[in-house]
């Protein structure tokens, strides 16, 4: 699926949409002609009949009658509950609203990009996947953005409309919601884990869209938009029922498209730093819309959109899943995912987010973040240019999807750069520093102070974080070899093997994918000069010191951050800690390091962080959830997490974080 | 009883088909009429109501399908013609096979591929004879023959692949020796001297096998001996008694030509009934019938119909072979295997019938069987309805399933096959039919909105007294209508029949012309069998694109038969190979990725082609590997020196 050695990977080249838009009457642009390409199998049907389809469904009815058995409800009782379901639910695709949101969008997008381009070698691919079997669009998700653009980019080449799956809290923006209901998004609750009815009526409802043939099914592997830039770690109910049709022989096939957007400046950039840091995420209202409108005003650089290529769900699952273990139950009957099948999803989805990522385009600035972060006390312009210049061709060599601007000077495209995220820096006398620039100058308070630094620097971070993909496994080598005990191989493969657990779910490493990790992240170093990777041993170069102690400090902040974590599980807990309770606290005494200037990681404030740490130590069993009354405790095991920090307080030997620069110098 | 002039089944049918290849006016309205039975008789007596000679190539191609006289070829004007005498479509012009031909395949009649025309006697390896055998069988005074013609003939079913290489000339292991048991006795000598002997044996009954069943192992190192039954049949056809069980219900007792290994169905014509395999026609002299009418019926053998668990046309009134049968003898290697009466339905344990049942030759040669026989019908009908589409049509005979309802047959062709069998109508006679065809044809595609590209037919025969077919008949015409189905004339129906007939003699034609092609079939619950439908034609699609056909290629699905839980779902699958280097094998991976496709889609690994050692590769998987080893102890008790050694099934 994902080629291992991404060098090798070839992509498309860009079109620039707004292109013609700036030279063209948006309104008839909107009102034109549409005339998408259709599926060959496709049944007709509106989108009324959709809902009498699902409802009579063997399927919903099994279910109805098994849910009205369980609780005493009359069937008819249940089926009304469903109909209502399925009317909470719905979409109302209309093309008149979405020619409104065309013509609306045109004018937005036309004033918030520099430019929108999409790889047309992409789109021509899904035109021919469209015809031949039912689809489902997979985009990344880092921005409310995402899939207003989708729907738009779908529209104007003539693509049927996705009908998409969002989250519930936009219906309840007034208004907002119905229309986006009528341009073709259909709503689910956040968690209805036990809810068998709303289960049965929301997996037919897709599957029903998908069968038909009704529309491409649009919706986001991560679940989520990810507040951090990094992907999130895939779910797999909706990639379940999306293949269900196809593991029950109901469908030839199913083709997954993979759509990796990007932005060079992200809109919601700064509310997610702040999310992060504990200030709530407003709630989705019309109003807080309206107020947005401020955006409008500024300048985000370009958005990419990269169609990657369609994967067929029947050539993923050849040798990997026995399509007869469905063969002895009716199909209407609803059957959870058996052991195999369930891997088969949660190694599927993984690779697909590994090729949401590798189709992402970096901009320079994401170099400029990694190392401006790396330099705290900033840098003279000078350095950063040649140190941009050293990271780029690594990058490149690593397989980074970096969008460099032909036949310009380092020091221009960085000039450029650093104007378009001004906000986050501050420049003078050839200097350059992450800093607040837009603080009140009014006294605040050194816990003020310290947050608003934190906005920076978690901003900062989710440019930097966009490229991790590209040096997460060499890094993870790099840190290892400082680790371990020796040079021996599988001494180095170990301690790997080990941050890898720790750390997946920080970033996307598919489970049991480790020994090709391991591989990938050897090879690379070793093509690079930086290793030689004997029959038992891992010898560093004498050139490569450098690239390794770069490598190690891009997952410094993650491995003070987890530092931080264990040393307040072990240090502040008491018998009592709820699950509730435990961001606020790692954030408090995180903030009280920072405060006392034992810790200059800001990023150690991320409750993402502090959320994956959580999980990692709960998944290696450092602590256990205990459920009492109401309330999820934590129970921390002591001695198991002072020697998980231990061993990740080896790999920490970077303490003065800019040292591989010099050495690279000399 | 009834004399020959009396409504026998097979001169009805002959009769009624013959009436529609040779299409009288008046014929062309009658879609509803009832057609009495009348004392008519067929235009070609069977020719040979003697059994198959023991040198069958005499009469019989040893490279193709069916009788030599019999073939299909375009005239030098480019017009199909069916040679011989033997059919009813026999000596007639099919004026519109060539454009089908050559639009379907991208097939052309300069591009010929013609077939080594005689057999290459020196490629036949000598053979390898156990001579102390030899001598104890000619001293028992049993025939025997080493000729290489006799041998090659016995060494194949009807497998493209086995048909492919004749045509080209490779012959490959054949058996060393054919011998010609004339009665039960005979068996078990035979059986016994190989015992003895240790050499293998092949029971070889109508040679119709289209699962490699007679295919000679390569690893065996035994002199083989092919094992041909066909000269048991009418020794004891005087003896041919009748036991009234029930009013109803009646057995006949035959002592038969019977075989183990070969599977029955190839198609083959069900108005030929069996002349020379089976006794059918003193069967319906005295006014009774089998209604056991698998299409391979003309050349398959009752042994072969017991040892591969063979499906008749007509099962929905007189059921499959295994409801067929009341008493067997088989003679293996331990000894005989027989129940002690005639009891309807016993519960002694598991039936022991069913080890025999299916059992492909590898325990035994089946020497006798009793069978029920039922009256003849006194009256007959075929009938035909069209649907707007496939999913319509299955849905209908779902229903007519549920309400229990079949006619003795009820089949539906999907649109492609519905088109190959328009491609296969005779000349019209006049101009007033042809004008009648435009007209209906303007009826459902124009009047009632029907796609041409779509639409489907379900054919249909009814049997019984003339009340209750009538009857019937609405019953089943009302509840087509509820799904959107036309009652589309008893033409149509017949030439749906016809088609299974044909199309064996049809694949030989193509081969002339770059194209090869087969069948295969499975079984399928009701709710599965559009979806396995649909993607068993998409998979053989997508895999020979993959595999580098050049020409799209054919495919065909039919539901021929109708269950309370399922149906039996029949393939053709044919494609033009030019181009293609090694035709055979590009064939045989795309039916093993449309049998794989069939298993993931809920299909079985058969419903009446049996396993033989083309399919062996899915047994474990299909019945689990206790039921495996079950299977394989039995083998291992009644055979343990694997006497009948032609390594089916297991």
């Amino acid at each position: 699926l994902a080629p291992r050695h991404p060098m090798l990977k070839k992509r498309d080249s860009f079109e620039d949409i707004l292109e013609e838009r700036r030279h063209s009457s948006d309104l008839r642009y909107a009102l034109r002609c549409y005339t998408p390409t259709l599926y060959k199998g496709l049944v007709p049907c509106k989108a009324s009949m959709l809902k009498s389809i699902v409802l009579q469904s063997d399927h919903l009815q099994y279910v109805i009658k098994q849910v009205s058995s369980e609780s005493g409800d009359s069937t008819e009782c249940v089926a009304e509950e469903a109909s209502l379901i399925l009317d909470e639910m719905a979409h109302r695709l209309q093309l008149s609203t979405v020619r409104f949101f065309v013509f609306t969008l045109s004018k937005a997008f036309k004033r918030l990009f520099r430019s929108v381009c999409v790889n047309e070698e992409g789109i021509q691919r899904l035109q021919q996947a469209v015809q031949e079997h039912p689809v489902v669009l997979l985009p990344s998700h880092r921005s409310y953005m995402d899939f207003l653009m989708m729907s738009y980019l779908l529209y104007m080449y003539d693509l049927p409309l996705p009908v998409i799956a969002a989250g519930m809290d936009f219906m309840s923006m007034k208004f907002v919601g119905e229309m986006l209901r009528m341009s073709g998004a259909f709503f689910i609750r956040r968690s209805f884990g036990g809810d068998k009815l709303y289960w049965a009526v929301f997996s037919e409802y897709v599957k029903t869209m998908l069968r038909n043939g009704y529309a491409p099914i649009e919706f986001f592997l991560e679940g989520t938009r990810s507040r951090t830039c990094k992907s999130l770690t895939p779910k797999t109910g909706l990639l379940n029922i999306v293949m269900e049709p196809f593991f029950k022989g109901e469908l030839f096939d199913v083709n997954l498209v993979p759509v990796s957007i990007s932005y060079e400046r992200i809109l919601e950039e700064s509310l997610y730093a702040r999310e992060l840091l504990g200030i709530p995420k407003p709630k989705e209202s019309t109003s807080g819309l309206l107020k947005a409108r401020r955006v409008l005003s500024e300048d985000y650089g370009s958005m990419y959109v990269y169609f990657g290529h369609p994967v067929s769900v029947r050539s993923l699952t050849e040798g990997k899943i026995t399509r007869s273990q469905y063969n002895l139950l009716p199909r209407c009957i609803p059957q959870k995912p058996s052991a195999d099948t369930h891997e088969f999803l949660n190694d599927t989805a993984f690779r697909l987010v590994r090729i949401q990522e590798g189709n992402m385009v970096l901009k320079p600035w994401v170099l400029i973040a990694t190392l401006l972060l790396q330099n705290p006390d900033g840098m003279d312009l000078s350095s950063l240019a040649e140190q941009t210049d050293w990271l780029r061709h690594l990058a490149l060599a690593f397989g980074a999807f970096l969008d460099w601007p032909d036949h310009a000077a380092c020091s221009e495209v960085i000039s450029c750069s650093l104007a378009l995220h001004r906000h986050l820096l501050s420049v003078s006398a050839g200097h350059v520093q992450l800093s607040v620039t837009d603080a009140p100058q009014v006294e605040t308070t050194p816990e003020e102070a310290v947050f608003h630094q934190a906005v920076v620097v978690l901003s900062c971070a989710s440019y930097r974080n966009q490229i991790l993909h590209v040096f997460l496994r060499p890094a993870l080598l790099a840190v290892a070899m400082q680790s371990a005990n020796s040079n021996r191989k599988d001494d180095v493969y170990n301690c790997f093997n080990f941050l890898r657990n720790m750390f997946s779910s920080e970033f996307i490493l598919c489970p049991g994918d480790s020994v090709q990790d391991f591989e990938e992240a050897c090879y690379l170093l070793m093509k690079r000069g930086v290793l030689q990777v004997l029959e038992h041993e891992i010898v560093m170069s004498a050139s490569g010191h450098s690239t390794l102690a770069f490598l190690s400090s891009v997952l410094d902040p993650f491995l003070q951050g987890y530092q931080v974590v264990s040393r307040y599980l072990c240090e502040e807990t008491n018998e009592n800690l709820t699950e509730k309770e435990f961001i606020p606290a790692v954030r408090n005494f995180a903030l009280k390091l920072i405060l006392a200037g034992r810790l200059k990681c800001y990023e150690a404030l991320s409750s993402d962080l502090q959320k994956n740490a959580l999980a990692a130590f709960l998944r290696l069993k450092a602590v256990m959830k205990v459920k009492v009354g109401d309330q999820v405790t934590l129970k921390v095991n002591k001695i198991a997490v002072n020697s998980l920090e231990d061993t990740l307080g080896k790999s920490d030997v970077i303490s003065h974080q800019n040292s591989w620069w010099s050495r690279l110098v000399l | 009883m009834a004399s020959n002039s009396s409504s026998s089944t097979a001169q009805q049918r002959l009769r009624i088909i013959a009436g529609h290849l040779q299409k009288r006016p008046e014929d062309e309205n009658a879609s509803v009429a009832a057609q009495e039975c009348k004392a008519e008789a067929p235009r070609s007596e069977p020719s040979s109501a003697t059994p198959v000679p023991r040198r069958r190539q005499e009469i019989m191609k040893w490279n193709g399908w069916g009788y030599s006289d019999s073939r299909f070829l375009f005239t030098k004007k480019g017009q199909a013609e069916f040679t011989g005498k033997r059919y009813r479509l026999s000596g007639l012009i099919l004026p519109s096979l060539k454009d089908w031909f050559e639009g379907t395949f991208g097939a052309n009649l300069q591009h010929r591929s013609p077939a080594t025309p005689s057999l290459n006697l020196s490629a036949v390896a000598p053979p390898n004879l156990n001579q102390p055998f030899v001598e104890d069988l000619k001293a028992a005074g049993l025939v025997v023959s080493h000729d290489p013609e006799d041998r090659v003939f016995r060494a194949h079913g009807h497998c493209l692949h086995e048909v492919f290489a004749l045509r080209e000339g490779r012959i490959g292991r054949v058996p060393d020796m054919v011998v010609w048991p004339s009665c039960h006795s005979d068996v078990e000598k035979i059986v016994e001297l190989a015992c003895k002997h240790n050499v293998c044996l092949i029971p070889y009954g109508g040679g119709t096998s289209v699962s490699s069943a007679l295919e000679c192992p390569r690893e065996e190192t035994r002199s083989i001996v092919s094992l041909d039954t066909s000269q048991m049949s009418n020794i004891h056809l005087k003896d041919v008694f009748i036991m009234r069980c029930t009013a109803v219900t009646l057995t006949l007792h035959i002592v038969s030509l019977t075989a183990g290994s070969e599977t029955l169905h190839k198609a083959s014509t069900p108005l030929c009934l069996s002349r020379n395999t089976f006794p059918v026609r003193l069967l319906n002299e005295h006014g009774y019938c089998t209604g056991h009418e698998p299409d391979s019926m003309e050349f398959s053998s009752l042994g072969g119909w017991v040892a591969t668990r063979a499906s008749g046309m007509k099962k929905n009134i007189y059921g499959n072979i295994e409801d067929l049968v009341v008493h067997i003898k088989m003679v293996t290697p331990r000894g005989v295997i027989e129940k002690s009466c005639l009891g309807p339905r016993m519960s002694t344990g598991p039936d022991i019938h069913h080890f025999i049942l299916g059992s492909e030759g590898t325990l035994g040669v089946v020497t006798e069987v009793t069978l029920k026989i039922r009256p003849l019908p006194e009256y007959q009908k075929y009938g035909s309805v069209v649907f707007p589409n496939f999913q319509q049509g299955v849905a209908c005979l779902r229903e007519v399933a549920r309400q229990r309802c079949a006619p003795a047959s009820i089949r539906l062709m999907d649109n492609e096959q519905f088109q190959f069998g328009h491609a296969l109508k005779p000349q019209v006679s006049s101009m007033f039919t042809s004008f009648l065809d435009g007209l209906k044809k303007f009826y459902i595609t124009k009047f009632k909105g029907f796609d041409p590209q779509h639409l489907c037919v379900a054919t249909l025969l009814f049997e019984g007294d003339r009340g209750k077919v009538l009857q019937h008949e609405k019953q089943v015409y009302d509840i087509a209508a509820k799904f959107g189905g036309l009652a589309a004339g008893e033409d149509n129906g017949q030439r749906g029949y016809m088609l299974t007939f044909v199309i064996a003699y049809l694949r030989d034609l193509g081969m002339d012309y770059y194209v090869i092609g087969e069948s295969f079939e499975t079984s399928v619950p009701w709710d599965r069998v559009l979806d396995l439908c649909r993607n068993v034609k998409e998979r053989i699609v997508r895999e020979c694109k993959e595999r580098g056909v050049q020409f799209p290629p054919l495919p065909l699905s039919r539901v021929t038969q109708t269950y309370d839980a399922g149906a039996c779902v029949y393939f053709y699958f044919a494609f033009n190979y030019r181009g293609l280097n090694d035709p055979v094998h590009v064939y045989e991976q795309v039916e093993h990725a449309a049998r794989e496709e069939i298993l993931a889609n809920g299909g079985s690994l058969s419903h009446h082609h049996g396993v033989g050692k083309l399919r062996k590769e899915w047994m474990k998987e299909s019945v689990s590997g206790v039921g495996l080893g079950m299977l394989k102890s039995v083998k291992e008790y009644v055979d343990p020196q694997n006497i009948f050694g032609n390594r089916n099934l297991l």
